[in-house]
């Protein structure tokens, strides 16, 4: 939908920026490698605000951030939160455990609520896919997704771009291998639209079990053994396997799946010397990640968390002072 | 008294190739001599010497010029900075909000430093009133003044330029833009029409 979208409207006086606006963000899958790019040159001006004494912008004085977490979380949630203090704005939060959406209230119904609270702008984490384009429908103010489901976690998407263009320079034709659960992943599908319009060649990789099908058509490259996707590669992604779901059969053992699939520092030198290993956490250590790699050197796990705060900001002020040109904010 | 510059021909030129270097000149004469005049007791190297801090993107090339006018007279060359205001300024609700990948860059902690804000056009005082706040935001200057190529109406705000190098006479209709050559330098300086604000 165009309307989700980063538009360049207008044509801008000669000596000011083009005008970026972002109504909404969903998913990756909406945006366009130049839309993508913008919102990333945006977030590295944010980054030098975080290395500054006074790490604040006045932005976002007066707007009013809600979070919306359904499901747990720790990093996103405190990744948004931060990055919205830092713009100045207000925040309120609200976690699912403690709230009237576990006395049976529905997740509109919550929403309308804490609308008429008047945030500006609604972050929300969900287990199901495509509960934040719903939110779009019943609220008027700007929502941005924290992850939904299987769907996308377009922020951690970002992030994991911003990370690897810091380390790459231009992602375009530069090998990247996904590696784990894809199956259950919102942080892959997310990697593979946003890295795929930044012009990388994506390749997965998993078990048979954990592959879904049609994987293919969102613009990878599927393998089943892990080795062809680390060769070569420029950098590589490890994903959580999700533990909880270990009972479904899709891998006999934990200790199976780091025998087959894990990253360690023989498979390591598959990739480009120096390759940077990026993990969106929480980490398993010893499954799908040997902790010799996780705190090697190629590792950038921690910048991704420190990288996860300004990308944030740029979410949220290009949200929030788009929805201010509709007269919502004076 | 500075000149009053009005816009000639069918080009409208306010600031023709020629007269750039001569208003650079002023300027730089008025940052070293003029803008702390207290220091003419003490011994030329014993003056402290002030930070050029442009505002992105038209002051970042006037400071720069500026810099190499000073180094070639003076013997020594101010440091240099460059400000992006994209973040404060106060239309972001109006206008909405605007690719960026410039950004701030301080030669180093401001506090306690002499500083002369550079931009080219000082127009409705909008764009240096968010420079000042982002100067405060890397700390506290001894003491900032206001230095621009052309100083022309329209203020919105309580602010004035310390040193212009040029009034110009034109109308809230018109624009002051700058043309640079190919190595970048400042070529000549026109008025256009001003793109209406969407």
């Amino acid at each position: 939908m165009p309307t989700d979208a980063v538009t360049q409207t207008g044509s801008p006086p000669p000596t000011a920026a083009p005008r970026v606006a972002l109504r909404h963000l969903l998913g990756l899958e909406d945006l366009s490698g130049d839309q993508i790019t913008g919102i990333l040159d945006l977030a590295a001006q944010m980054k030098a605000v975080n290395a500054r004494r006074i790490k604040k912008l006045p932005t976002l004085r007066g707007v009013t951030v809600l979070t919306l977490f359904v499901e747990p979380s720790t990093r996103t949630r405190m990744s948004f939160e931060l990055a919205a203090k830092r713009l100045s704005a207000d925040v309120m939060s609200f976690s699912a455990a403690t709230s009237s959406l576990s006395k049976g209230e529905t997740l509109i119904d919550t929403a309308k609520n804490l609308e008429a609270m008047g945030p500006d702008l609604i972050v929300i984490r969900h287990g199901a896919a495509g509960a934040p384009r719903l939110l779009t429908q019943h609220v008027g103010c700007g929502v941005v997704s924290g992850g939904d489901g299987f769907h996308e976690h377009p922020t951690q998407g970002l992030l994991d771009a911003f990370t690897l263009r810091e380390k790459l320079g231009s992602l375009a034709g530069r090998k990247i291998a996904i590696v784990g659960d894809i199956l259950h992943s919102r942080v892959a599908r997310s990697n593979i639209w946003g890295l795929g319009k930044l012009g990388a060649d994506v390749h997965v990789a998993g078990p048979a079990t954990m592959l879904p099908a049609g994987i293919e058509d969102m613009g990878c490259t599927a393998h089943a053994r892990v080795e062809p996707a680390l060769e070569g590669a420029d950098a590589v992604m490890m994903l959580r396997v999700q533990r909880e779901r270990m009972d479904g059969g899709f891998f006999p053992s934990a200790h199976e799946f780091h025998r087959f699939f894990g990253l360690d520092e023989e498979r390591l030198k598959l990739c480009k010397p120096g390759a940077p290993v990026l993990h969106p956490g929480p980490m398993n250590r010893g499954v799908e990640i040997a902790p010799e790699v996780a705190d090697g050197p190629q590792s950038v796990i921690l910048e991704q968390v420190e990288n996860g705060v300004a990308v944030r900001m740029a979410v949220l002020y290009l949200v929030a002072a788009t929805h201010g040109l509709d007269g919502r904010v004076d | 008294m500075r000149p009053v510059l009005k816009p000639d021909g069918p080009d409208r030129v306010l600031v023709g190739r020629n007269e750039v270097p001569v208003l650079l000149r002023q300027m730089a004469d008025a940052i070293t001599v003029l803008a702390w005049p207290r220091d003419g007791v003490l011994a030329p190297d014993a003056r402290p010497r002030p930070w050029l801090v442009g505002i992105h993107r038209g002051g970042v090339h006037v400071a720069r010029e500026l810099a190499d006018v000073i180094a070639l007279s003076e013997g020594w060359r101010p440091l240099l900075g460059s400000i992006d205001v994209s973040f404060y300024r106060d239309d972001v609700w109006l206008r909405g909000p605007r690719a960026t990948d410039r950004g701030t860059d301080l030669p180093g902690d401001p506090t306690g430093q002499r500083i002369v804000l550079v931009d080219d056009v000082l127009f409705t005082g909008r764009t240096t009133r968010a420079a000042l706040n982002v100067l405060m935001d890397f700390g506290r200057p001894e003491a900032v003044r206001l230095c621009v190529l052309i100083e022309r109406g329209g203020r919105e705000l309580p602010l004035a330029a310390d040193f212009a190098g040029a009034h110009a006479d034109v109308g809230p209709a018109d624009s002051v833009e700058l043309h640079y050559d190919a190595d970048g330098r400042i070529g000549r300086v026109g008025v256009e029409a001003r793109v209406a604000r969407a």
